[in-house]
């Protein structure tokens, strides 16, 4: 009796297997999706801090310009460190997955990062990410549409700097962190706009700022990143 | 007979990608339009091809071909790799610079032959040393239409951005070549000596002085800097 159980268990088994093969070419992905993210850094001389990616429905807001940064937003802008704003990110219902960069992206390189979340046509990518030899300038894109895509589609996406308005733009060697300065990083006294804005670029000692510890290898132009998003399952 | 659907679709899945990739031969005409305020394009090099070449690529070092065209604005390199000038490769549409506010337009190119579907675009930038305006590989739209790109400044990373005009325009000879508008100084100290970022990036844009018999660089703050983007493409598919 035991044996003839185990022996319609594995005839079951074998049934459900041939079901699930015969599904295999359209339907065994439908449950789950993931992304495939490279980030290349296309400034000359703004490493990259650590980056936060945010695939979320569209409900979601990483920032808004002409509103307040958030004081994730404002240590991610200021220090480079992304966990307090990924802690946010993560608390909010319209979020379906965050991942944090490994380290530093120095021009010109690039970091790969997979996420994998439940399926839904909804998903919208946001990326920032601090451009360190400034005082809160952030590589950013907000809200790319990548819920259309199909397996082994690819998008490429572009992404401009934004200043977090948290701390005035003097760009002295006491306020700078990233390895032109050396100066401080987050300071929750906030001193500039108090909102969120499309970065106006440095000025640069060399273009006559006296007290800036930035040089004229420092300046960038829009786009400053680049992402491409290929959907792998 | 399940299976035999099941299979079915699977097939047409297929089948339909991969005529999609194929149906793809196409006339279309190109128009390109500086609208800089006062920095001028070499000539243009425009072409479709597959996607085994590349004029360049943002985020790698450039090609030695690349390099000529973004030091010296010489495309017989680039154009080479795209197999030279023929029915979807056209050589300096504009017949020389395309000056500020200036545009070319109703470039003719067949891919009929070839079956190319992407598309590319370069020409330096000048007065920069290795500057130039870039389109990599755009795939081409196949539903009949007219379609509006614009298109970023790149810096080659190959040379020093010393913002001085010396007339070097070959490969590895630092300096810019010529300020065409004749709006440029002279007698720099040289602004930059080397570049942070060695691979194709996004340029930072010219730095300028209002010196025009020294200073850093030879280039002129109120005249020579740009922002993104620097051209219009419109792309006609007939």
């Amino acid at each position: 009796m035991r044996i003839k159980i185990f022996e319609i268990n594995l005839t079951t088994t074998a049934i459900m297997l041939i079901v699930l093969s015969l599904f295999g070419c359209s339907d065994s992905s439908s449950s789950r999706s993931a992304y495939l993210i490279s980030v290349t850094n296309l400034t000359n001389n703004q490493p990259l801090s650590p980056p936060a990616f945010i695939l979320h429905e569209k409900e979601y807001a990483a920032w808004q310009i002409g509103t307040s940064a958030s004081a994730g937003l404002e240590e991610l802008a200021e220090s480079g460190d992304p966990g307090p704003f990924l802690a946010e990110a993560a608390d909010n219902m319209h979020v379906l997955a965050t991942s944090q960069g490994s380290s530093v992206i120095g021009p010109g390189n690039s970091e790969n990062v997979e996420i994998e979340i439940k399926r839904n046509s909804d998903t919208h990518l946001s990326f920032v990410s601090m451009l360190v030899n400034t005082n809160d300038a952030m590589a950013g894109l907000l809200d790319a549409s990548i819920g259309s895509l199909g397996r082994n589609e690819s998008i490429t996406l572009y992404g401009r700097s934004y200043d977090a308005g948290t701390e005035v733009n003097s760009e002295t060697a006491e306020s700078v962190p990233g390895p032109a300065a050396g100066g401080e990083g987050f300071n929750p006294e906030r001193n500039d706009t108090g909102f969120v804005a499309a970065h106006s670029g440095v000025v640069t000692a060399a273009d006559g700022l006296q007290a800036s510890a930035l040089d004229e290898s420092h300046r960038w132009q829009n786009p400053v990143v680049r992402l491409t998003v290929t959907r792998t399952k | 007979m399940k299976n035999f659907l099941l299979k079915t679709s699977c097939f047409l899945l297929i089948w339909s990608a991969v005529s999609v990739s194929t149906a793809s031969a196409a006339q279309l005409f190109v128009s390109v339009k500086n609208i800089t305020h006062s920095i001028y394009f070499t000539p243009l090099l425009i072409t479709a091809h597959s996607s085994e070449t590349h004029l360049f690529r943002l985020g790698e070092s450039a090609s030695p071909e690349l390099r000529a065209m973004a030091e010296g604005g010489d495309i017989s390199g680039l154009s080479g790799l795209a197999g030279g000038a023929d029915a979807d490769t056209v050589e300096n549409p504009a017949e020389g610079l395309l000056a500020p506010g200036a545009s070319v337009t109703d470039i003719f190119i067949d891919t009929d032959q070839t079956g190319n579907t992407l598309l590319s675009l370069v020409a330096m930038l000048l007065p920069t040393n290795d500057g130039f305006v870039g389109l990599d590989s755009l795939e081409l739209p196949e539903t009949p239409g007219i379609y509006t790109f614009y298109l970023n400044g790149y810096d080659a990373g190959t040379e020093a951005n010393d913002e001085l005009i010396t007339g070097g325009g070959a490969p590895g000879v630092p300096g810019i070549p010529a300020a065409p508008g004749g709006d440029a100084g002279m007698d720099g100290t040289g602004v930059s000596s080397s570049d942070a970022n060695t691979k194709v990036h996004i340029h930072r844009g010219n730095l300028g002085d209002g010196d025009p018999s020294g200073g850093s660089s030879d280039l002129d703050f109120s005249i020579h800097r740009w922002l993104n983007p620097v051209a219009e493409v419109i792309i006609e598919i007939l």
